[in-house]
């Protein structure tokens, strides 16, 4: 029997590396924030992996609480984000770069 | 064949599929849909490895929560595939080449772990009663401090989203 562990630790880095690409190549702001999301994704599932390896169910608590942090950050970035487009009428990050200026 | 293989092969075609679709379409519409896909079957794989309160708790987190706070953002700002801001090909050729790399280097660097083997009998360290019987006793307080954390983000949101008031009658627009 093959070890299932080396396949999640693949997957997870897959969706993570994909999750970079998309963090880099798109120029809208919504979708880097849902890319973001998605790495985060990717750790919850190796996290869960390894508490099935381990039989440790700390792991799982991780995650549970890294879905929290995800989630209150998800109610504050989306406040800037729609403050940040009533005063540019804009989402694009080329143009969100107001610190800079 | 056996079950779980040919689950953990279709969940994983799947998650890997729905995850290139949420980078690569042009309607941010569609990326929220194929985002909300990717959680599915992130979800699968939960059920998979038996950490069923994690897969329950992450449709409802993330796809029934999260996602829908996505979709009332974009809704709001109108934004389809036309007025969409790309980058230009050679940026993103460089990002998919980033990105490409960085996974190589870490298939790479975690290739020759030595780790324990994963068993795939189910346990019942997923099952709810046995996650909160270590969260109440042991984690009681990252669990007291989180609802902390969600009161400030919750007041931040509200005070970062609040329109400013007119100064006086005569603001110009």
């Amino acid at each position: 029997m093959e070890n299932y562990i080396y396949y999640y630790l693949a997957l997870s880095l897959a969706l993570f590396s994909i999750g970079i690409m998309g963090t880099l190549m798109r120029r809208n702001a919504i979708i880097v924030f849902m890319c973001i999301e998605l790495m985060l994704n990717a750790v919850n599932l190796l996290l869960v992996a390894f508490s099935k390896m381990y039989n440790d169910s700390a792991a799982q608590l991780f995650v549970f609480f890294i879905m929290v942090v995800a989630a209150a950050e998800v109610a504050v970035g989306l406040a800037v984000i729609v403050m940040m487009y009533r005063k540019v009428h804009s989402v694009d990050i080329n143009i969100l770069n107001r610190l800079k200026h | 064949m056996d079950m779980f293989i040919v689950l953990f092969w279709f969940l994983t075609a799947m998650a890997i599929g729905s995850a290139l679709g949420v980078i690569l379409s042009r309607n941010p519409v569609n990326s929220v849909l194929f985002l909300i896909l990717t959680f599915f079957a992130i979800s699968g794989h939960y059920i998979l490895l038996n950490a069923q309160f994690l897969a329950i708790v992450n449709i409802i987190v993330y796809a029934g929560a999260i996602m829908v706070l996505f979709l009332f953002v974009i809704m709001l700002m109108n934004l389809n595939a036309d007025v969409e801001p790309q980058k230009g090909r050679l940026v993103q050729l460089a990002g998919v080449i980033a990105g490409g790399i960085l996974f190589l280097v870490l298939i790479a660097s975690l290739r020759t772990a030595s780790l324990q083997i994963m068993d795939k009998t189910a346990t019942d360290i997923g099952l709810i009663q046995n996650l909160g019987k270590v969260l109440f006793t042991q984690y009681v307080l990252p669990f007291e401090i989180s609802s902390v954390l969600f009161l400030s983000a919750m007041i931040g949101a509200v005070i970062i989203g609040k329109k400013e008031e007119t100064k006086s009658t005569y603001s110009e627009e």
